[in-house]
């Protein structure tokens, strides 16, 4: 069912490539196993094009689990090509936010949700919007890792691609690519007719990144991308979101307040389905204007 | 203060932890019984009448003499319960993935439900009777026929797919359909693609839950599809079955034919075992280690 691997002179090339920088002699003592820490996400492959993301404005957003009103008029700008954490306690509607962005969250029975959701000048709750371009364009990655468990890890990749119907010719090519963009292809190559199931904690986040980005969307959504994983695992997701961000818009939930300091370009803190505050991530840590965000980030509530 | 021993189990909690254990044991007990029991008469009483010409002769109504062997029965019985089966599981799991994916909560979803629990529970004979009614007294395509016997058999097993279809499609989880979701995919490209291939093991057992139930039924049988002997492999006309053959044969006084049934019944019970064997095979290789 997978075409067998060839070695392309591109392939070879991108293997050959070592980085000996200070950072991984400096991570072989946090105790990664050699074979973890030889890739470095290779971003190139993906074509970066600086300051190609695009902005998330996000007004007057309201949003309801039948009668629960989930949240209350949110107002958030997500800059491109920037790092947007979104802390607060649980309940406060982060992932009902974020869920919002792709509209997702109008999967759930009884859910709806009212306001604007604009990506650049295009809306996303417009009438006549097929719900499938926005998710296209719009990608997310879940908190459990969730690759397909009937599929192989090349198939999971390419779920994206073929569940959207697209023949392409260029399916292992960007299979590969995807691979390489989050530094699993030195650990998966041998194996991609494997099941994803197969893989570690770690290794199936990414494996789960590579399926988005897979797709070339415009923005990645993340809901607690590294609850699930263990700390070095996390390190490995959150260097992947700092290499990603030269690409890709991308807010990331998260309930761990040191993730958030050190992924974030800014952050957003919510309270009871509100925005608090939305600052300068440093800002936010050291100086917040707010006193329930202070108490939030000082671990005097939530 | 230093630890010195641990509480001993006291001896009315060892008498009452063995008086439990010995209870639950022998509730085990009695519940194997008859399941071994029927299984030791089977092969008892059924295994010395099978022989070649058994399988290989259609049963020929005569009393005395050469009375054949039940090819009929088997030929008839598989096409039957085939064709009962081509109609019922994708029907059914069609309406599982309806209540499931589309109708959930809602309360046509609910009615739905309501109703099909309802016709797990309506008596085989009803079927055959409405079949009856409603297809051979009205002369459609012919009077018994065997596939009249098949949408009898389709009724009794629809309800079972529903509900077996239905539990087996909610243990997808739903992080998996979320996840196709998020990645853009059409609905029906998340049910085709990542629903069904991940409950499909579990659909091959509700299903043939189903066929297995399908295969024992007499009662509907009687009213569609009535009896032939000779070998038919036409569904548009009498047929012969194993359930019905061997309702005949165990009323007959003759003892020979009386042995016939009884191999005939250990027949039915292997060739449901069969398809057992063989879908679970089928249902392991299509999924990935």
């Amino acid at each position: 069912m997978i075409p067998p691997e060839t070695n392309t002179p591109d392939a070879i090339s991108k293997e050959n490539v070592t980085q000996p920088t200070a950072e991984t002699t400096e991570m072989s003592t946090t105790g990664r196993s050699p074979d973890e820490e030889r890739e470095r996400p290779d971003l190139s492959a993906l074509g970066v094009r600086e300051g190609a993301g695009h902005t998330v404005n996000v007004a007057g957003l309201h949003a309801y689990y039948g009668d629960q009103h989930a949240l209350r008029g949110i107002d958030i700008c997500f800059p491109a090509n920037e790092v947007t954490a979104i802390i607060g306690p649980s309940g406060c509607g982060k992932s009902t936010m974020v869920r919002c962005i792709n509209r997702l969250h109008e999967e759930i029975p009884g859910a709806r949700a009212e306001g604007s959701v604009k990506l650049d000048d295009l809306d996303v709750y417009g009438s006549g919007v097929d719900v499938t371009s926005v998710r296209r364009m719009i990608g997310m990655v879940f908190q459990k890792p969730n690759p397909f468990p009937t599929m192989s890890i090349f198939d999971n990749v390419a779920a994206g691609l073929k569940l959207t119907g697209a023949k392409r010719e260029d399916l292992r090519e960007r299979v590969h690519r995807a691979l390489r963009a989050v530094g699993l292809w030195g650990e998966v190559k041998s194996r991609l007719g494997e099941a994803g199931t197969g893989l570690s904690g770690g290794q199936q986040q990414r494996l789960c990144i590579a399926r988005t980005i897979a797709v070339e969307p415009e923005v990645i959504l993340m809901d607690e991308p590294c609850s699930a994983l263990d700390p070095i695992a996390t390190l490995r997701v959150e260097e992947l979101i700092d290499e990603l961000k030269e690409r890709y818009t991308i807010m990331v939930v998260t309930h761990n307040m040191q993730q958030a300091a050190r992924v974030a370009n800014s952050t957003v803190f919510m309270l009871d389905g509100e925005v608090i505050e939305h600052a300068p991530t440093n800002q936010i840590f050291t100086n917040p204007k707010d006193e329930r965000t202070e108490r939030y980030v000082t671990g005097k509530f939530g | 203060m230093s630890l010195t021993e641990f509480a001993p189990i006291s001896p009315a909690r060892r008498r009452r932890n063995q008086l439990m254990r010995g209870v639950l044991m022998a509730g085990t007990i009695v519940a194997l019984i008859p399941l071994v029991l029927v299984i030791y008469y089977l092969i008892h009483k059924g295994a010395g009448s099978l022989n070649e010409k058994f399988f290989t002769t259609d049963p020929t109504g005569n009393f005395f003499g050469n009375q054949g062997g039940v090819r009929s029965a088997i030929l008839g019985s598989l096409e039957i319960v085939g064709l009962a089966s081509l109609i019922a599981i994708p029907t059914g799991i069609g309406v599982a993935l309806f209540l499931t994916e589309y109708g959930k909560q809602t309360r046509f979803a609910n009615v739905v439900r309501y109703f099909v629990d309802v016709m797990t529970g309506v008596p085989s004979i009803v079927f055959g009777l409405f079949i009856y009614i409603v297809l051979v007294t009205s002369h459609i395509g012919g009077n018994f026929t065997g596939w009249k016997g098949s949408v009898a058999l389709s009724l009794l097993m629809l309800p079972v797919v529903v509900r077996a279809a239905e539990v087996v499609l909610l243990l997808v989880p739903s992080a998996l359909r979320e996840a196709a979701l998020a990645l853009g995919a059409p609905r029906w490209r998340v049910i085709s693609k990542v629903v069904l291939p991940t409950a499909l093991p579990g659909l091959m057992t509700g299903s043939l839950l189903a066929v297995a139930r399908g295969m024992g039924e007499t009662a509907p049988l009687l009213f569609t599809v009535s009896v032939a002997f000779g070998a038919t492999a036409n569904l548009g006309a009498q047929m012969n079955t194993l359930p019905v053959q061997i309702f005949n044969d165990i009323g007959s006084p003759n003892t020979t034919l009386n042995n016939r049934a009884w191999g005939a019944a250990l027949t039915l019970v292997a060739l449901v075992l069969i398809i057992n064997l063989i879908a679970r095979a089928v249902a392991r290789r299509s999924r990935m280690a």
